[in-house]
């Protein structure tokens, strides 16, 4: 077990506060958020109420240990705004269902995470509240839209941490953060609660420091919801077991199509490896196709987005959040609008307001549609095939801040390996697969078939417990 | 040129719910501003929707009464556009995929030879949809308030086919509709709560010219009055652009009530593009065929059959059944009386002539009706009996009104009961032979009218007690 209780997991933190109450572990967080939150940014705000109390039994699952939350997740009576400036003060009257099963199962919420403003973005610097630091090289993004989750997990702030997923916002600053995260099934876990961008793609899940946290998280947090229609109505297995078990047999398809210029060679080169360590596990490594590859960033960006610009309509000034003054109520909404939401959130409401207009609606959002069932069968093809496909997270590792900002499409590549699993409704996890030179995290993706998260840990357990990237930290 | 005008209608009821479309939350009329309110109907960031299967059977109930194809496959979708009353900025509401679908609805019209006939009005669509907010501008400074206690509640979007001909078309097509809805209890169908809200489509064309002229929506009708009238106007306003080679602009009008014209709201150009797309939030299903089976065993006895039925049984002109059928309340307090075995004629004219005036007079209505049917039949009994005359019973009926006592209770304690011994009444007759023998004697000379005359003065005589058919016999003998 680690020296300083910052550094535990939160299986050993379960663990020690079982013993010894979960107070040490919450002053030693405490400690290490005032040192190192200025740097990095990560958190938005963390001297919240229910920290102090002593939440749960400590013979509950989580045993009163601590979790933190992306900005995007309601908690009740706490401010909850998506890091932009248009709900800055907003305070839900309800906790969001994740959050309510963390409580029941003893955690405490302890802070809120910085993102990318309402998840729009890929790596953190949309916040209203300036930009997030990564841990490993100050000058670096942590990936987004959960950098703050990631970077917090990654420098030891917080066990755990929650993330929300629409096209990589999970796995993409994990990777970066050389941290574990995991997007699940759509329908897995409730979004009720969670603040909409892309409805038919969000996903919370886990960002945690070992495959085996992801698990125990995941075991908590997932479940059909009757307050959300489009959470899946699927049992709960035990996602610790799988762990138990070996690799031998699984069959792991490598898609020709990830691999293709653009990719870092440092990061191509860490993947190979990866599959020579799951060779010699005992997996099978083949090639597999997904023939509709290319198309799936352009697709995702037209039908995320147009929901997005419809879910975003209610922040108008009318019920909550910013509201500018203005002579009429024209003039309330533009303005209000205008002082309230970052570039990068005009860009995508400006862009998903268009692919709806009457006239364009075949031409893109329908055809989008089109498309995103295209992308879907390619995974059911493959998934007759092979257990697992592998590629990497991210094409590069974490780059600078300020060098794709101005430059959108360069940053919507960026999540090219990771949202043909959300166009798929498919679960996907990044976990650490090794380091640039520079010292970058790399990470590796492993997706599955849809409810099929409990092979993803099989995989993604045998592969950690063998090359353990996971113990190596950044010095801060 | 002689024109032809073509009418649709586009009607909104909110759906007898006990809690709304999306959320828990109660549905009630009246009370107190955002009580009935929760994250999901308020729109709140996060929160989801979730169908209330309830309002989806009282939907299919209303699609299977207006003989709609129910769709097997269901889905919602949102409806973009910004106003203060709408708390997410969208509607849920279905686009191409309605719940109901090609129903009809049968009207009854005049034949043109002073009769009645069927005519069918096509029924395009019936869908679910959310309603919204309210603002209240009245007696604010600075501003205005949102009430969100209707921001959800179930409403049935019915679209008729531009079936209708006129006006009073139109004015039968919601009468029917209205009684159809309420028998199903779909929907109290209250135009004053907003429980009913109708928008009319009208353009003309050149008789016998099957191609449709531009359109007009009119918005802002309160009552069905209100949508004949502005129909009315707006035909004329159509046809004196038309008569002077003047355009027709494609628009939506507001009807005025009080000036009785329509003005100009918003033109096609400045028209919401509502983007349109399928709620996420909600996925596709299907509705099981043994689902709206069940559904269709629940219908009950509908207007038509009703009215069939009276008419068969109990004699009733077509008229007379078709007014009593046209609200089902009406409709079940006639049957109640009928219960008591009274004559079904006399019950329908006391109903109809005199009760509902009472009703009217008092700003009440049927069903809070203080003259209970069993009374209401007590009083007609009175009259098939000959205890008191229809003359009485006109003085009597308001008493009952009044008291809620029975008939009999009121005219005995009056002693208003009619005097029938035959001796009775020839002494008082004899009496007026005597005081009037100038009508005698014209009556002789073959001047009928002097006939009523004299039993009138023996009716007077008898301060109205008398039985008039008695009267009758026995004067016509001794007049002899």
């Amino acid at each position: 077990m680690s020296e300083f209780l910052y550094q535990l997991t939160l299986k050993e933190a379960i663990d020690v506060a079982r013993r010894d109450g979960n107070h040490n572990i919450i002053a030693a967080l405490k400690d290490r958020i005032q040192l190192f939150n200025p740097k990095i940014n990560a958190f938005l705000r963390t001297d919240q109420s229910r920290l102090l109390e002593p939440v749960g039994e400590t013979m509950s699952d989580l045993a009163g240990v601590p979790v933190a939350v992306k900005d995007n997740i309601c908690v009740r009576g706490w401010e909850t705004a998506c890091a932009s400036n248009i709900l800055k003060g907003y305070i839900p009257p309800y906790d969001a269902t994740v959050i309510q099963k963390l409580s029941d199962a003893g955690a405490a919420i302890m802070g809120q995470c910085n993102m990318d403003e309402f998840a729009f973005g890929s790596s953190s610097e949309t916040s209203a509240y300036g930009p997030v630091r990564n841990p490993w090289d100050l000058e670096r993004v942590p990936g987004g839209s959960s950098g703050g989750s990631a970077a917090a997990v990654a420098a030891d702030m917080a066990l755990a941490a929650l993330g929300s997923d629409t096209g990589g916002s999970i796995r993409q600053p994990a990777a970066m953060c050389g941290v574990v995260g995991l997007k699940p099934t759509y329908g897995r876990v409730s979004r009720y609660g969670l603040i909409a961008f892309g409805s038919s793609f969000d996903q919370i899940g886990p960002i945690t420091k070992t495959v085996e946290d992801a698990a125990l998280l995941l075991r908590v947090m997932a479940g059909h919801d009757p307050k959300d229609s489009t959470s899946a109505n699927e049992a709960v297995p035990d996602y610790m077991q799988p762990l138990k078990r070996d690799i031998r047999g699984l069959k792991i398809g490598l898609p020709k199509e990830y691999f293709v210029e653009g990719m870092d060679p440092e990061v191509e080169k860490s993947v190979r490896d990866a599959a020579g360590v799951f060779k010699k596990l005992g997996a099978e490594i083949k090639e597999v196709s997904l023939p509709h590859t290319e198309y799936a960033v352009a697709v995702y960006y037209i039908v995320a987005v147009a929901e997005a610009s419809s879910n975003l309509g209610r922040f108008d000034g009318v019920e909550y959040g910013l509201r500018s003054p203005a002579k009429d109520l024209r003039e309330m909404y533009q303005e209000t609008r205008d002082a309230g939401f970052g570039e990068e959130a005009k860009r995508r409401i400006l862009l998903g307001t268009f692919v709806l207009s009457s006239g364009y609606y075949d031409a893109y959002y329908l055809k989008g549609q089109k498309v995103r069932s295209l992308v879907r069968k390619d995974f059911d093809d493959v998934f007759r095939s092979v257990d697992l496909i592998m590629c990497p997270t991210s094409p590069t590792p974490a780059f600078k801040i300020g060098e794709k900002i101005e430059d959108p499409l360069a940053m919507y590549l960026s999540d090219i390996y990771t949202i043909p699993a959300n166009l798929a409704g498919v679960p996907a996890i990044s976990i650490p697969c090794g380091f640039t030179k520079a010292n970058l995290p790399v990470g590796l993706q492993l997706m599955a078939r849809p409810f099929g998260e409990e092979t993803i840990f099989q995989a993604a357990y045998a592969f950690e417990q063998e090359v353990e990237v996971y113990k190596k930290k950044p010095h801060l | 040129m002689k024109y032809e005008p073509v009418i649709g209608l586009e009607v909104h009821v909110q759906l007898a719910t006990q809690s709304k479309l999306f959320c828990a939350c109660a549905s009630e009329f009246g009370a107190e501003p955002n009580k009935n309110t929760c994250p999901v109907c308020l729109g709140l960031p996060g929160s989801l929707p979730v169908l209330n299967e309830a309002a989806l059977r009282l939907a299919v109930k209303a699609g299977l009464a207006l003989n709609c194809e129910i769709a097997e496959r269901l889905k919602f979708d949102r409806k973009n556009y910004f106003y203060p009353d709408l708390p997410k900025a969208y509607q849920i509401s279905q686009y191409d995929m309605p719940v109901n679908n090609k129903g009809e609805l049968v009207i009854e019209v005049p034949d043109g030879k002073g009769g009645a006939a069927e005519k069918k009005v096509g029924i395009t669509r019936a869908h679910l949809e959310e309603d919204a907010g309210k603002l209240l501008h009245e007696g604010i400074q600075d501003g205005s308030l949102v009430d969100y206690n209707r921001a959800g509640v179930p409403l049935l979007e019915i679209v008729s086919e531009p079936d209708l001909r006129s006006p009073e078309e139109a004015y039968e097509y919601l009468i029917s509709l209205k009684a159809i809805l309420q028998y199903l209890e779909v929907s109290d169908c209250d135009m004053e709560k907003g429980s009913l809200r109708c928008d009319a489509n009208v353009s003309l064309r050149p008789e016998g010219e099957s191609k449709l002229g531009t359109k007009t929506e009119i918005k802002n009708l309160n009552s069905f009055r209100a949508v004949q009238k502005a129909l009315q106007y707006e035909i004329n306003r159509q046809k004196d652009l038309l008569e002077n080679k003047e355009r027709i602009i494609q628009e939506t009008r507001l009807w005025n009530e009080a000036k009785g014209q329509t003005f100009t709201m918003r033109s096609k150009e400045e028209a919401h593009d509502y983007r349109y797309f399928p709620e996420p939030d909600l996925v596709p299903f299907t509705i099981q065929k043994d689902t709206v089976e069940a559904i269709r065993k629940t219908l009950p006895e509908l207007p038509v059959a009703r009215e069939r039925r009276l008419k068969q049984d109990f004699q009733l002109s077509a008229y007379d059944a078709h007014v009593i059928v046209s609200d089902k309340k009406l409709a079940d307090y006639f049957e109640a009386c009928l219960r008591e075995k009274v004559n079904p004629k006399l019950v329908s004219n006391w109903i109809l002539n005199e009760l509902l005036a009472l009703l009217n007079q008092n700003k009440t209505t049927i069903d809070r009706s203080p003259v209970e049917p069993h009374h209401m039949a007590g009083l007609i009994r009175l009259i098939e009996n000959n205890t008191i005359s229809g003359k009485i019973a006109k003085e009597v009926l308001p008493l009952m009104f009044e008291t809620g006592q029975s008939a009999d209770t009121i005219v005995q304690e009056k002693g208003m009961s009619q005097v029938t011994d035959a001796g009775e009444i020839e002494a008082i007759a004899d009496k007026v032979i005597a005081a009037n023998e100038k009508s005698v004697s014209d009556f002789k000379a073959g001047k009928k009218a002097a006939l009523g005359f004299l039993v009138g003065q023996i009716m007077k005589e008898s301060k109205g007690k008398a039985n008039p058919k008695i009267v009758n016999e026995i004067l016509t003998k001794k007049l002899q």
